[in-house]
């Protein structure tokens, strides 16, 4: 079990970034954090140098896609302080015609595939990456196909409509 | 991203050459592409390209019900599956909040230490073929066979295992499997031992793997590498020891740490990996002993499949398989992340939920993903001999690497 409870590890966040990184909650356990793209990299790197808290493993990088909010594209890092064992969530909303964020890679060399593969399937931009390419799609792919938008099959098709299952 | 060969001026002397090694080259294993400039034999720039088997698993779990996603976890890491399906379980479990009975733990961990030892058993004798050993590979590959036959009287199936169910087994343990398990675990500790016995003092071997690939503990970390490659490198984070899953606190097993990196140490962490798991098994079939013969899955009908039997005679049954299929199920909007120790490193899931009948978003962390993106950067310099045991000292799978 880990040595920092996660109050003891929000208390030490809001100490230093006040309201500029919010509580989203705690689901399964996990502390859920929200802040914006002009501090990430801040909170990140003293998230990482902190010398309490060394959260000095980037577990994931990786982005949700909710359509109907104002900000709809949501980057998500997961953490994990190695020491004290325990994670860490951070999210950044990102509205659509704006889908620029800083990278990571500044600080982990670990980033750079996880950003690739973001921007592959979300089209999150990340100023500074240093090889943003597509990574597991074709390079002349035109749409971003973990978008809710992006159909999974040909929507034309008539046999899978909820109606014929009675829903 | 240079495709094409780079002439510095017309000398043959000085000329670099291009290499192609990939998509479907003899000396990898999966279809891996990495474009090597070479001066002679060694490797002057590469650039690795990835996706070429690509299933965009991500999407189509978005549209699946729970249960269904199971299969697709099985063609990830298809050297051992059963972690993964495991896996995958337990995340359900978790946003559920099921808590399954102790005997289900522990059949789980049976069957994912199996599977450790047949992912690490092909990682590790491959490696020595890679080297231009092949006895090593000849000897030991009739116990993976064996770790097969155990998951077919399990499930059924062989490779790709869909084995388990959310909330347990789909059907108990038979008095065959238990016997194969106690069978394997005497033919396999002998043979470990001559397989270790044919490479762990070997002068050729060690002379071909020792100090080849060394990666520090700061740069595997900066590069977020987990498993044993990581443990290679000095670091002991091993997700079962950390954040115990599926009863892990239960049992007394050690984490093996190696010393300096290289392709070497790699393969004496995954050796060692493989006692540790005989050990755990033994445990487990201890433990089971102690808990009701009868239990396999945990008594949460709303999750889980009835056997087919009750289906067609019982209404209640008929009820719950109805809704478990449609996939109605009342799950909690919330998002989890859950971690297991796979073969390669710590399997993520990362699962949100909205209540509906499938994942709002599910996101792999896939370890071999992660680990692999440093090897064009780390084949630098390295002879390609060299490069191609670094490789299978990753234990790189394609299926996990493209998603």
């Amino acid at each position: 079990m880990g040595k920092l409870t996660n109050a003891e590890v929000l208390e030490k966040i809001s100490d230093k970034f006040h309201d500029l990184v919010v509580l989203v909650g705690e689901p399964s356990g996990l502390l859920t954090l929200e802040t914006n793209r002009e501090q990430i990299i801040n909170v990140l790197s003293w998230l990482k140098n902190e010398p309490v808290l060394q959260f000095v493993y980037l577990t994931d990088i990786t982005a949700i896609h909710y359509p109907e909010l104002e900000k709809p594209i949501g980057v998500i890092y997961h953490l994990h302080s190695l020491v004290n064992n325990v994670r860490l969530r951070l999210k950044v909303f990102l509205s659509d015609d704006d889908v620029h964020i800083p990278t990571a890679t500044v600080l982990w060399n670990g980033a750079n595939w996880m950003e690739r593969e973001t921007f592959d399937f979300f089209g999150v931009i990340f100023d500074g990456h240093p090889d943003l390419r597509r990574i597991l799609n074709v390079d002349d792919l035109e749409a971003y196909p973990m978008r809710k938008e992006y159909p999974l099959e040909d929507p034309n098709r008539v046999d899978k409509k909820d109606y014929f299952f009675g829903r | 991203m240079q495709n094409h060969p780079v002439y510095t001026d017309n000398d043959p002397q000085t000329e670099l050459s291009t290499l192609n090694l990939g998509p479907t080259h003899p000396a990898t294993h999966g279809v891996f592409q990495n474009v090597l400039q070479l001066d002679g034999e060694r490797i002057v720039s590469g650039v690795s390209t990835i996706g070429y088997i690509h299933r965009a698993f991500e999407k189509i779990a978005e549209h699946r019900p729970f249960y269904q996603i199971t299969p697709l976890t099985d063609r990830l890491n298809y050297c051992s599956s059963p972690i993964n399906n495991m896996g995958w379980h337990m995340t359900v479990e978790k946003l559920l909040g099921i808590k399954t009975p102790k005997r289900v733990d522990y059949l789980r961990v049976i069957i994912m230490e199996l599977a450790r030892i047949s992912d690490h058993l092909i990682c590790n004798s491959i490696l020595a073929v890679d080297a231009g050993a092949l006895t090593g590979f000849t000897y030991i590959i009739q116990s993976r066979e064996h770790i097969y036959e155990i998951y077919e009287e399990i499930c059924g199936t062989r490779l790709t295992t869909n084995i388990g169910r959310i909330g347990g087994f789909e059907r108990n343990f038979n008095h065959i499997a238990f016997e194969k398990i106690h069978k394997f675990l005497k033919t396999f500790q002998a043979q470990l031992k001559e397989f270790e016995a044919l490479f762990n003092r070997n002068r050729i071997f060690i002379d071909r793997t020792r100090d080849v690939a060394c990666v520090s503990a700061e740069t595997a970390l900066s590069y977020s590498w987990s498993g044993p490659l990581l443990r290679a490198a000095g670091v002991d984070y091993d997700v079962r020891a950390m954040e115990p899953y599926s009863s892990y606190e239960d049992f007394e097993f050690e984490v093996p740490v190696g010393e300096n990196g290289d392709v070497f140490s790699r393969f004496l962490v995954r050796n060692e990996e493989m006692w540790q798991s005989v050990r755990l098994i033994e445990q487990a079939l201890a433990k089971i002993e102690k808990e009701p013969s009868d239990i396999f899955h945990a008594d949460v009908p709303d999750f889980y499949l009835p056997p087919k039997e009750d289906v067609y005679n019982n209404m209640e049954a008929l009820i719950y398989h109805f809704k478990i299929v449609m996939g109605e199920i009342p799950a909690p909007a919330t998002e989890v992340y859950h971690a297991v120790e796979g073969a390669n490193g710590e399997l993520g899931f990362y699962l949100v939920n909205d209540g509906g009948r499938s994942p709002y978003r599910l996101h792999f962390r896939r370890p071999s993903f992660i680990n692999y993106q440093m090897y064009a950067s780390m084949s630098r310099g390295m002879l390609l001999s060299d490069a191609i045991i670094n490789m299978s000292s990753l234990n790189v799978i394609a299926g996990e690497l493209d998603a």
